[in-house]
């Protein structure tokens, strides 16, 4: 028997490994990457919720995330690209110009 | 049990194995009528050696094409590259599971059977989501060869199929507002009732719509006009140059396969499926969309197979004589046609359908 | 019913295992591939759980759209000279996984502390006309204005795309 528990821990298991990917790895990409793991989590409690209640509100407001994260990536991965072009790297680590 | 077993599992293995079958003999005609339609346009009589008039001329090269030497070069990374065949000939199979290829329904027993895999609510929306994901299949390929003209193939692939997938979609949604559904079974009785194709919709008829759609199908399965990817006089063979024997029949497959779908689709979406083709000439209805009134269900599947086919048949037949007429597409050209050109008109299209269905109901 | 959740099991291994492939490979490309199938697997989930229409529009934005710019991106940014980076420091492996974990205990207890929903029915989620037909109507009747302000919010990101992503004259 399916309960939303489960889905509840699953959603919480991919935003850990997403909040890890984001403070672990060091290259740009990765780390949009694993912000949308943890969207992807996020929209997983949403769907959950919204088959539990059931009101079809949390679906209608996953898409809000989805259609939220479409413009974050696109302006994230043109920021990247901004950024390669001055500095030919996209490691956070080496975009450190404010360091002085 | 035995009846479940029926309905949820032989019927639809059965189904299944009959469209891929049927896939896969349309696709070896469709390579000779191609070679045979470009030799009749370049006054040539094309192959004809294997078989009476080259009639078995594609299956000896798929048994060629078997028996060869399956190369993965050194340099390539393997797992990607072994995937990328697989990844890009999925999707296009998948998509076949929603299409509806004739009306009618004969029975098995107890259990009804009809001439589409499933009927969802979500068809059409879920036809563009899995042959949106074709893509990645050439970008996998041309990556993973690890190769200058594969990766450059594989770039521009990406980046096209990204574009005509807004105009693709656009011209999707006038038909999903006409029908009000997004299920393909439901948009041909949708044109049913109507009393006409979508292509004749009263009083704005969808042939802007279909050109868009076309097009953009052409523009999708990298056809000529568009077929940039794979551009052999600059990119000796595109995406998949590294691929030999069975790994690169299956990028062949692929692309022919996509193409019965465009056809599939154009004809399901505004040539109204298995609709009879009766130019608006009452009662030729009846006797056209069953030839075989004594095998009842039967006999109207059939007849809706015959000109079901006819209409995709048109479609594939446009593609070869647009393959032997129009030379290719500069890649600068090609991306201005899409963003300046196609996606401007597809947003007008939509507007002019709502406008038009606002005025009809009045 | 008990169908539902082996199935469900299944999709969340796979979805998990290849999230945290996601995070660990080495090569962009790699990681880009693996968050594909981590998408497929939550689409699936989607599905399970009656939104057949999420499933799909999950498939359509982020497996067509966002992850072609992903790659897209990678093959531009990635030239093959460079290299993996190199391994994170000790100490800043261990300070991620601590604060990996905190973030994860404090959610977790949130979950559990929370009142548990019965698991659900399914009516009202595909009533007349499928789950289609419902989310659009509730998005055009009830959330009309969030809709419009979030298709002003795509436009205003696709502009700033463009400007940031344009090179200088």
């Amino acid at each position: 028997m399916l309960e939303p528990l489960h889905v509840m821990i699953l959603s919480l298991a991919m935003f850990s490994v997403g909040v890890l990917g984001v403070l672990l790895r060091r290259n740009a990409i990765l780390i949009l990457m694993s912000i949308e793991l943890m969207l992807n989590a996020a929209n997983l409690n949403f769907i959950a919720f919204a088959w539990a209640h059931p009101d079809v509100a949390g679906q209608v407001f996953a898409l809000f995330v989805i259609a939220t994260a479409a413009g974050e990536t696109a302006v994230g991965l043109a920021i990247l690209i901004a950024v390669f072009r001055n500095r030919s790297s996209i490691r956070v680590d080496e975009i450190d110009l404010l360091k002085g | 049990m035995s009846e479940t077993l029926l309905r949820f599992v032989v019927v639809p293995v059965a189904q299944i194995a009959v469209v891929i079958a049927a896939l896969l003999l349309i696709v070896v005609y469709l390579v000779l009528l191609e070679r045979k339609i470009n030799a009749f346009m370049q006054v040539r009589l094309g192959p004809r050696r294997v078989g009476w008039h080259g009639l078995l001329q594609t299956v000896a090269d798929v048994i060629k094409l078997f028996t060869k030497e399956d190369i993965t070069p050194r340099h390539v990374d393997r797992l990607v590259f072994l995937l990328a065949p697989v990844v890009i000939i999925l999707p296009a199979l998948a998509a076949f599971a929603v299409i509806p290829f004739s009306g009618g329904s004969f029975r098995v027993g107890s259990v009804g059977v009809r001439a589409w895999i499933s009927d969802v609510n979500v068809g059409l929306l879920y036809l563009l989501a899995i042959t949106s994901l074709g893509v990645f299949g050439v970008v996998m390929a041309g990556w993973s060869s690890n190769s200058k003209y594969p990766m450059l193939g594989g770039l521009r692939s990406a980046a096209q199929m990204v574009s005509y997938e807004v105009p693709l979609g656009l011209s999707v949604v006038s038909i999903l507002m006409l029908a009000g559904t997004a299920s393909l079974v439901g948009i041909v009785q949708a044109q049913e009732s109507a009393g006409r194709w979508f292509l004749f919709w009263t009083p704005y008829p969808q042939i802007l719509g279909l050109f868009l759609y076309f097009v953009s199908g052409v523009a999708e399965t990298n056809r000529l006009p568009f077929d940039l990817p794979e551009a052999e006089n600059e990119l000796v063979a595109g995406f998949h140059t590294e691929y030999s024997g069975m790994k690169f029949a299956f990028f062949f497959l692929a692309e022919y396969i996509n193409m019965v779908l465009v056809g599939c689709l154009v004809a399901v979406l505004f040539f109204g499926g298995w609709l009879p083709v009766t130019f608006g000439i009452p009662g030729l209805r009846e006797p056209l969309s069953n030839f075989f009134p004594f095998w009842g269900g039967a006999g109207a599947m059939l007849t809706g197979f015959f000109w079901f086919g006819l209409k995709v048949f048109l479609v594939l037949f446009l593609y070869l004589w647009m393959r032997a007429t129009y030379p290719r597409y500069r890649y600068d050209q090609l991306m201005r046609l899409g963003w300046k050109v196609f996606i401007p008109l597809g947003l007008g299209h939509v507007m002019v359908t709502a406008l038009a269905i606002l005025v009809r109901r009045g | 019913m008990e169908a539902q959740f082996l199935m469900f099991l299944a999709l969340a291994a796979v979805a998990l295992a290849a999230s945290v492939m996601v995070i660990t490979r080495r090569n962009l490309v790699h990681s880009a591939l693996y968050l594909i199938v981590t998408f497929f697997a939550v689409a699936a989930i989607y599905v399970l759980l009656h939104a057949e229409f999420l499933g799909v529009v999950q498939l359509l934005v982020y497996a067509g759209g966002i992850m072609v710019l992903f790659l897209f991106v990678i093959l531009l940014v990635e030239r093959p000279g460079t290299g993996p980076a190199g391994k994170p420091m000790r100490w800043h492996a261990a300070a991620s996984g601590v604060l990996t974990l905190l973030v994860a205990a404090i959610l977790g207890a949130h979950f559990l502390r929370s009142g548990m929903a019965p698991p659900g029915g399914t009516a009202v989620l595909g009533a007349s006309g499928g789950n289609l037909e419902t989310v659009s109507l509730a998005l055009f009747r009830n959330y009309l204005l969030p809709f419009e302000v979030v298709s002003v919010l795509l436009l205003v990101a696709l502009v700033g795309a463009i400007v940031l992503a344009r090179p200088r004259a």
